[in-house]
């Protein structure tokens, strides 16, 4: 038995996905055998599972689903599409942490930014030049429905608070902080460590500049609770903030965020 | 009377204040999170929690940059 697009298919032998596709999806030109693309004439086996798919077509959402499932390693992909994850700050960081998390198929993100698309974030921030002038929150809600569709994304367009940050993301699995500024990066772990107990926390501080790539680290501060950079490289005049480097750190955050999902860090509670 | 301030024996004078030991330390009081003897401190406590002998604080700051 094969299964093609999620249907039961009687297996025969030397069949194969181009044969597939001229009975059950006419026009199909992207052929996914157990996850991993193969060529229209690749033989199949007993028991194997058939994506046929048209290409410029969306898939419907539960052929995403299997997809992400066959390509992610066993058991990951059940725990990420129920995950609930804040993300504090659509700049370099956090639109690059949206971005990640939504391509591993994230349940539900919670993005807050109050600011617009300005021409300087291109050089580092993933919203597009037609943009310019757009709400963060939208402009990105945008980007990442582009990506994957499937993901829920509920946005916060308001400018966070110490005493709000508990309220907006009392619902969310883990937090990411991707501020810009010192004194909200302090104020957001505060919030955290006192009115949300027992929520994972990825934080960021030192990410300027062009300095040493290994220099960025992702430390435990508390037990589920951890910043992620060098600590000491501020964002400051003559020393700026590139794609390159925020960039290491908004994946490291991402990667940070997925580890805990996965269980892979205590959490504090 | 000493402290320990991030793991390290410090000398403060008796009645020093969160505050006060941060601009001695140069830091900006709105870029650092103070834990002192396990128990995160509020913003607004920093220029009235006074600091005992032997408290152990434990001070996290952070630079600009996203």
């Amino acid at each position: 038995m094969l299964l093609v697009n999620e249907r039961e298919v009687a297996f025969t032998l030397g069949v194969c996905p181009q044969d597939l596709a001229a009975r059950l999806k006419p026009g199909a030109d992207i052929f996914i055998v157990n996850g991993y693309p193969v060529d229209a004439a690749a033989e199949l086996q007993d028991g194997d599972a058939c994506w046929l798919i048209c290409r410029g077509e969306t898939p419907p959402a539960e052929e995403m689903d299997r997809l992400l499932y066959a390509r992610h390693t066993p058991g990951v992909h059940e725990k990420v599409k129920k995950a609930v994850v804040g993300v504090m700050g659509l700049g370099g960081l956090g639109s690059s942490v949206a971005v990640a998390l939504a391509r591993i198929g994230t349940g539900k993100l919670l993005l807050a930014d109050f600011d617009v698309v300005e021409p300087s974030n291109l050089n580092r921030q993933q919203y597009f030049i037609d943009q310019v002038g757009m709400k963060k929150t939208e402009a990105l809600k945008r980007n990442l429905a582009r990506i994957n569709p499937y993901v829920e994304v509920e946005t916060v367009d308001e400018e966070l608070t110490e005493e709000r940050i508990p309220d907006i993301f009392q619902n969310v699995d883990v937090l990411a902080e991707c501020f810009d500024s010192a004194a909200m990066k302090a104020a957001a772990l505060r919030a955290a460590l006192i009115g949300l107990k027992g929520k994972g926390y990825v934080g960021v501080s030192g990410v300027a500049g062009y300095a040493d790539n290994n220099r960025i680290q992702t430390r435990e501060l508390f037990p589920g609770i951890f910043i992620v950079g060098d600590g000491e490289t501020a964002a400051m005049p003559g020393r700026g903030l590139m794609a390159p480097r925020v960039g290491i750190a908004a994946h490291h955050q991402a990667n940070q965020v997925l580890r805990i999902l996965l269980g892979k860090a205590e959490v504090r509670s | 009377m000493n402290i320990l301030c991030n793991g390290e024996e410090r000398e403060i004078a008796p009645g020093t204040s969160i505050g006060v030991l941060l601009k001695d330390l140069g830091l900006d009081p709105d870029s650092v999170v103070a834990e002192c003897d396990s128990r995160i401190l509020k913003r607004e406590e920093y220029d009235t929690f006074v600091l005992d002998e032997g408290a152990a604080l434990e001070l996290i700051r952070f630079v600009g940059g996203g």
